[in-house]
């Protein structure tokens, strides 16, 4: 067994834990934190995977900004925990079992029918001499150009709607 | 090196978690953070299959993920927001307004 594999099994490990964590956390801020680490680790995934600018965007992105909006969220509202009351008794078996299902299939068919082969490009020149990221950066400027522009359109648009979801409404008189 | 289909499982294994997050909670905002975690599993196959035919499209499309993400929980948090003004909860069996 190679460093890698072991270093890979031990970060998979840590994802699915604070994956399970953030699922049966009682308190949704432990869920919140369980969540960011999730999303550190999984950039720890990017750069094994050589994709050093997908990481620092995860982190920056995701575990900085979303989560942060995240945990404003939940304390703004108080909303930590709800009242425990199932309301539903066949609601968790029936979800296992789907959820089984789900994860049976989707693995069958990535390993059978999708058929991905060889392995993963070895990282450490991607992500010490940053080939990739110069190369990446021309690629988002030229090729990808206009879904680059309208990702800016889109942005802009999720502003707008959020400010005026929140905003008070005006009596009419 | 380790095989892609390695990266495949994991990608399933959380996707998977995210969406028994969504079918058995009924804190909205953890629905809503499961949904972001299935976002992220899918995230971990595409840049794994960049990475094995050594293109950047996997890459770039992960960065517009991420950005529609931004934008997803910037209007999705409003309107969770707006729901707690009404309702005074976020349990997602009390949003039943419409039920006959």
């Amino acid at each position: 067994m190679t460093l890698d594999l072991i270093f890979f099994l031990l970060l998979s490990l840590i994802a699915i834990s604070t994956a399970l964590g953030m699922l049966f956390s009682r308190n949704a801020i432990y869920s919140a934190l369980f969540l960011v680490l999730n999303f550190v680790t999984v950039a720890v995934f990017y750069l094994l995977l050589g994709a050093p600018f997908i990481a620092m965007a995860q982190v920056t992105v995701y575990a900085g900004a979303i989560m942060v909006l995240f945990l404003f969220v939940i304390m703004l509202l108080g909303a930590e925990s709800l009242p425990q009351e199932q309301v539903l008794p066949w609601q968790k078996p029936l979800a296992g079992v789907l959820a089984g299902a789900l994860m049976l299939e989707a693995t069958f068919i990535f390993l059978t029918r999708a058929r991905p082969v060889g392995d993963v490009a070895h990282p450490e020149e991607a992500v010490n001499k940053m080939t990739s990221l110069r190369a990446l950066g021309e690629a988002l400027f030229t090729q990808y150009l206009l879904p680059f522009e309208v990702t800016s359109i889109l942005l802009l648009v999720a502003m707008i709607g959020a400010i005026v979801l929140v905003r008070k409404e005006k009596r009419v008189p | 090196m380790i095989p892609v289909n390695y990266y495949i499982v994991l990608s399933a294994i959380l996707f998977t978690i995210g969406v028994v997050g969504v079918l058995i909670r009924r804190n909205a905002l953890i629905i809503f953070m499961s949904v972001e975690l299935m976002l992220n599993a899918a995230n971990l196959a595409f840049v794994a299959f960049s990475s094995v035919i050594k293109s950047f499209s996997g890459q770039i499309f992960v960065f517009f993920v991420i950005s529609v993400a931004a934008a997803e929980v910037a209007v999705g948090l409003a309107l969770i927001v707006e729901i707690f003004k009404s309702k005074r909860s976020i349990d997602v069996d009390q949003m039943s307004s419409l039920k006959g």
